[in-house]
């Protein structure tokens, strides 16, 4: 991200801060797979919406709604509700 | 904590920021900023990393979006020693690795060219991965960067550097104003047999053009990396 101020959208390179507080793997490189289109998507492809009130991923083949993350001061809400499987790679 | 602050461009600055622990970074990653008012309220914004990492000093660079929340705060009024908070680096996908093989094609849109300009600086003196920058501007005094990418062009072996202007271009520039086109990618770029990794970086609809016209020319969607930041 050059930055995220511009309006949107942007992509899941935005994620990796939010989601950084959750997982213990890097995210953007994990893959994520479209419980709608069935299509594998690393999640930094993914369309991005937001930041505020929160950010809302969607998948690049069927635009269908992959993750939603909230932040507040003292929670993190995520809802991976449209994915089927999220794969993660080790670092090598 | 901020050290200095230079000037870019008339809407970019560059912020050298010193901070307490940092474990190294990767060109391409980002730092998430977050600010807190007084009343309580946050607001956090990614901002990609120009440079290597220099002991405890990062480099940021911010182009002011007016009326945005929080780059005209960090481009104009933080000053010197004031400290903000900030979180990384983060991510994971779109970073070049100074071992990985291979040509390398950078194609940049306005201020996409930061995380881009990491890149180039990472290489100097560590990699020979030949590299070609395409970066689109509006007009000359929007490029970031410009003497030290001159310097590089002709001092860093292997970096090519050309230039796209959108709505003006500099009096002997033989191309027309206008966006991104196909001959650009052909004229300036690797061709898909050469197996360049991609890095394309600016806003949605620049990068959505390029992969595109990559794609159509035969390059791997699979070394395709993309970075968008809005934009109509």
């Amino acid at each position: 991200m050059t930055q995220t101020e511009t309006g949107g959208p942007y992509d899941g390179n935005a994620l990796a801060g939010p989601l950084a507080e959750v997982f213990a793997l890097e995210v953007t490189a994990a893959v994520a797979r479209c419980r709608g289109c069935g299509r594998s998507s690393p999640v930094a492809t993914l369309a991005v919406y937001g930041p505020d009130p929160g950010l809302v991923g969607r998948c690049p083949g069927c635009a269908d709604v992959l993750v939603r993350v909230v932040r507040t001061p003292d929670e993190v809400w995520l809802d991976l509700g449209g994915m089927s499987a999220l794969r993660f790679s080790f670092p090598s | 904590m901020l050290l200095e602050r230079r000037t870019e461009s008339p809407s970019a600055r560059t912020l050298v920021l010193q901070v307490d622990e940092w474990a190294g970074h990767l060109p391409g990653q980002h730092v998430d900023v977050r600010l807190t008012a007084e009343d309580g309220y946050q607001t956090a914004r990614s901002y990609s990393l120009a440079a290597p990492p220099d002991g405890d000093r990062l480099e940021i660079t911010v182009q002011r979006a007016d009326g945005g929340e929080v780059s005209p705060f960090l481009a104009d009024d933080l000053e010197v020693g004031d400290r903000v908070e900030l979180r990384g680096p983060l991510g994971g996908w779109f970073v070049w690795r100074p071992e990985d093989p291979g040509p390398v094609l950078l194609v940049a849109g306005g201020s996409g060219v930061v995380p881009l300009m990491a890149m180039i600086r990472a290489r100097a003196g560590v990699s020979r991965a030949p590299f070609r920058l395409i970066y689109s501007v509006r007009t000359p005094e929007d490029r970031l960067y410009a003497a030290e990418l001159r310097r590089r062009a002709a001092e860093d072996g292997g970096l090519d550097v050309s230039y796209v202007y959108t709505r003006e271009a500099p009096a002997d520039s033989p191309r027309p104003p206008g966006r991104i086109r196909a001959d650009d990618l052909v004229t300036h770029g690797w061709p898909p047999d050469f197996e360049p990794t991609c890095f394309v970086c600016g806003p949605t609809p620049l990068v959505e053009a390029v992969a595109g016209l990559l794609v159509g020319w035969g390059h791997d969607p699979g070394r395709i990396r993309t970075e968008r930041f809005g934009g109509s």
